[in-house]
């Protein structure tokens, strides 16, 4: 693809003609601040957060929705700007509860963050409040659009990512929210709970139930990993508190979901730690399975195999391995069967 | 995959056959959802439920479970006749078009559409559609392979793709998703009766001798063992005296319950590696509790041929271990040292035994977080598209194929086709997502989907529970009527132990590839009294 080459806060950037400011910037490490902005969908425009000065342009344009061109020469931070994002932040937060403390999404929050970097601790803009009640009408997702910003990242993830639509804004004016058609609860709407909307939203309006209270950002471990379910592989990151998984996320743009997950990745991590698990060998004894030492369980494992063996040879033992452990122990289970049995009876359930 | 998930963005044309892609592999749905409303790809669904794809599909073709065949061979025929083949791929890159065109020649739509079902103006409009894009790609999956035909339903895909030129290039391709999160891999590893890792064929002496001495022993069979469903027959012939499952729970996965049952209550010595007490591990001798997905180093290899790593997050519980222990733990007893069996040692050893994974290692998938086999060497980038310039074989095959129907048709006694498959909230035996409380809130229970007219026909109240009966077995489950299945057809997720669909499955395999026919089999429904005469199939 051509190039063009353009200059932001001094810096001589080369991309391509298909980026927006905004991409332009965060590749030459600048960051301009974005609310209604999510890189899995196209810009919006709605927040102006994001805006900018380019010279020779009419006016401040949103970095997110204007594309680069060739000897563009573009300001992302002067005082005018800071003004202005400042004056944006305090009305959003003129009709915003200021409870981060016990909010789910602290230290998770684009709107925390802005009122941080903006040194916005007051509203200028006292007026009428929204309040609203939390709709918890489904076991995994819940809605509390006090905490609404009006950024349309859920209602166009789910349309546009997703191509479900649940949401539209619905009512006029002061009172739009983004809602469920006749206000049903998800459960009566086309919604596959995939997360994506809590994922985007950049408050707390959307939120996951099961991690409620849980932990906060700061206090967990993330480790990146491979869904355990279907064979799209997407890539996932746990969230660990103090040996528990108490969320799941997606990194954006990585792997084969690019950020965006099925329930089942998002949401079907409980079992890990449901008290169903097995926790120590059983052998059977007298009809029943009771516990067992390691000890115990694998020596008879390996007289039984040994057993066969002698009796019938090595054909008379025969290995399914697992479609859902991993490359490697899939390798060492047919390496049991074939090098120290001396059997190719080993398979899975590929076929079903 | 031939091609890649990204990859399918690209295409102008996508044929989805035998997948319900939203609910079994949702992040494959969501491309081609984002294919469809972004860039204007033509989707054909071929299907015979209502899937959430036909929401967004230019053309539902509603054919009958197991007549793939028939609907292929009709819109290849439609493709000949209206001069619409890619004569220069067929020419340069294929052989044996002849025998093929000759069977095609046998299936004009309009014979096609009699057995299939779908009227012959759709086929012929489908067939031009795919024909016409510029790049058309195939996605299937177990509603392909789950036949008796399933190996004929693979290949006449692959000929409509060689047909059309739609293979080795951007946006096109066959494409099969496999079912569970590391089929793919499993199959890789060897896991398999006849192939070592990366399909090297056990009966190649020069194999064998390859690693006979990377394992350090002197003699490695030759004769291919048996397949899963062999097994069983071997274990109630009394050849095969132990049997050691790990992390598979067959009972629920495989057709024909009451046969494996009995296998497992016949087999000397049981062994049974898992993270729960599923219902297969009941039957064991022995229990060995293994390490969950988030408790293990290791990598998964995705249905696009990439692999990608696994890593331990948490501790298992109480005396649980990683598999690859408890499998060193086994081979040690008996005899032989396994070494160093951590993953990234494990993985050295794989790349050195098997060439697509040659250049795979874990320092490289820190770096890079992914890389597509075939990978040769340790500076190769992966490859993303299959068969660019060349097949694997030299020049791609075409095969001709006859329809032929499914091994179990309707008939008086069970006038109804059941087909199976899965739900989006749940996965495979359900021993992970059945354990998840929101999940199994949102879908509690199993459902039996019949259409209004038949659910009319025979009385049945929407909710009301009735019974399900095949040759092989009964189950109890509750009714859901909706026009998502046509008249004479039901359909019966396989998540739900407590109502198992494989208790009706029938297990009559594909000769070759010897996959059991999930996807059709004989079944009728019993109501009010006559429901107590039965015997049910539990697990
Ligand atoms: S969970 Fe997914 S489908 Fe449901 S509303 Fe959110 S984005 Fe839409
Ligand atoms: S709910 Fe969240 S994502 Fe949706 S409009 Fe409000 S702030 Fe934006
Ligand atoms: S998140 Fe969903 S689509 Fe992605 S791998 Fe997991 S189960 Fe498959
Ligand atoms: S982030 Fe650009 S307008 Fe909202």
């Amino acid at each position: 693809m051509e190039q063009v080459r353009l200059n932001i806060d001094g810096v001589d950037v080369v991309t391509t003609p298909d980026r927006t400011i905004l991409e332009a910037a965060r590749e030459a490490g600048i960051r301009i601040p974005s609310l209604c902005y999510d890189q899995r969908m196209d810009p919006f425009g709605a927040c102006r957060i994001c805006i900018v000065e380019v010279e020779g342009a009419r006016g401040l344009l949103p970095a997110c929705a204007t594309r680069v061109t060739d000897g563009m020469v573009v300001r992302t931070n002067t005082e005018e700007l800071r003004r202005i994002r400042r004056t944006i932040v305090e009305l959003l937060l003129s009709d915003h509860p200021r409870d981060c403390m016990t909010c789910e999404s602290a230290g998770n929050c684009e709107l925390q963050d802005l009122a941080y970097e903006y040194g916005v601790k007051e509203t200028r803009f006292p007026g009428e409040e929204h309040h609203y009640e939390a709709l918890a009408d489904n076991p995994l997702i819940e809605r509390d659009y006090t905490k609404c910003v009006l950024c349309g990242r859920c209602i166009r993830i789910c349309r546009e990512v997703q191509g479900v639509g649940v949401y539209d804004f619905v009512n006029r004016g002061f009172e739009a929210v983004p809602g469920t058609p006749y206000n049903r609860p998800l459960t009566e709407t086309p919604c596959e709970f995939c997360g994506q909307c809590v994922s985007t939203c950049p408050t707390g309006a959307i939120i996951s139930i099961p991690s409620k209270g849980k932990g906060r950002p700061w206090q967990v471990e993330k480790v990146r990993t491979t869904c355990p379910y279907c064979g799209c592989g997407c890539q996932i990151d746990l969230h660990v508190r103090d040996g528990e998984i108490i969320e799941v996320s997606s990194p954006v743009m990585v792997g084969p979901g690019q950020g965006n997950l099925c329930v089942k990745g998002r949401y079907g991590y409980a079992f890990v730690h449901h008290p169903d698990r097995l926790t120590t060998p059983l052998v059977r004894k007298d009809g029943e399975l009771v516990p067992a030492s390691w000890e115990e369980a694998l020596g008879m494992v390996a007289e039984r195999i040994r057993g066969a063996m002698d009796d019938k040879g090595p054909d008379a033992v025969a290995f399914l391995s697992s479609a859902r452990c991993t490359n490697e122990e899939n390798y060492l289970l047919q390496k049991l069967a074939r090098a120290v049995v001396g059997t190719n009876n080993v398979d899975h359930c590929a076929r079903l | 995959m031939t091609n890649s998930i990204d990859d399918l963005e690209k295409a102008e044309c996508i044929l989805v056959i035998g997948s319900n892609t939203t609910e079994g592999h949702p992040i494959v749905g969501l491309r081609i959802k984002k294919a469809v409303m972004k860039n204007d790809c033509r989707l054909i669904v071929a299907e015979p439920r209502h899937i959430r794809l036909c929401y967004y599909a230019d053309q539902w073709l509603r054919h009958r479970p197991g007549t793939d065949v028939a609907l292929l061979n009709g819109m290849m025929n439609v493709i000949l006749s209206e001069g619409l083949a890619d004569e220069e791929f067929i020419r340069e890159r294929t052989e044996g078009f002849e025998e093929f065109r000759k069977v095609v020649e046998q299936y004009p739509p309009e014979r096609a559409a009699e057995i299939c079902g779908v009227e012959a103006e759709e086929i012929r409009r489908a067939a031009r559609t795919f024909a016409r894009a510029s790049s058309a790609a195939i996605v299937y999956a177990m509603g392909i392979t789950q036949h008796t035909t399933g190996v004929d339903n693979v290949l006449s895909l692959a000929n409509l793709a060689m047909l059309t030129g739609n293979l080795g290039k951007e946006g096109a391709g066959v494409n099969p998703l496999r079912g569970q999160n590391n089929v793919q891999g499993a199959c890789d590893m060897g896991a398999l009766p006849n192939v070592f890792t990366g399909y090297q064929p056990v009966s190649d002496p020069q194999v064998r001798k390859k690693f006979e001495k990377a394992w350090g022993v002197d003699y490695l069979p030759g004769n291919p063992g048996l397949t899963i469903m062999e097994m069983v027959d071997a274990v109630l012939r009394g050849e095969v005296k132990v049997l050691y499952i790990m992390g598979e729970n067959p009972l629920l996965s495989d057709p024909d319950i009451r046969h494996l049952k009995e296998a497992l209550e016949k087999v000397d010595f049981l062994v049974v590696q898992d993270i729960f007490l599923t219902e297969t591990a009941r039957y064991a001798d022995v229990v060995l509790p293994a390490a969950s997905f988030a408790e293990k180093e290791g990598t998964f290899t995705n249905t696009d041929r990439r692999v990608q790593r696994v890593r331990k997050a948490v501790e298992p519980p109480g005396e649980a271990r990683e598999d690859s222990w408890i499998i060193a733990q086994v081979a040690s007893r008996l005899g032989y040292e396994m070494g160093d069996v951590s993953a990234p040692a494990v993985m050295e050893e794989i790349a050195s035994l098997t060439p697509s994974y040659a250049g795979i290692s874990y320092r490289r998938l820190e770096e890079l977080g992914e890389l597509r086999w075939p990978c040769p060497s340790p500076d190769h980038p992966g490859t993303p598209i299959l068969h660019v310039d060349k097949f694997t074989r030299g020049k791609g095959r075409f095969s001709p194929v006859e329809y032929k129907p499914p091994a179990e048709e309707p008939d008086a006694d069970y006038p109804l086709v059941l087909t199976t498959g899965r739900l989006l909230h749940h996965y495979h035996t359900g021993s992970m997502t059945r354990r998840v409380k929101p999940l199994n809130e949102l879908v509690p229970e199993n459902r039996v989907w019949m259409n209004p007219e038949d659910a009319k026909r025979l009385g049945v109240a929407a909710g009301e529970e009735v019974a399900v009966e095949s040759r092989r077995g009964a189950i109890r489950v509750r009714a859901r009527v909706t026009e998502k299945v046509p008249p004479g057809v039901v359909f019966i997720p396989f998540h739900f132990g407590e109502s198992p669909a494989n208790a009706l499955t029938n297990p009559a395999l594909d000769p070759v590839a010897k996959i059991p026919e999930y996807k059709v089999a004989s079944v009728r429904i019993v109501t009010g009294e006559a429901m107590e005469s039965l015997e049910y199939v539990t697990v």
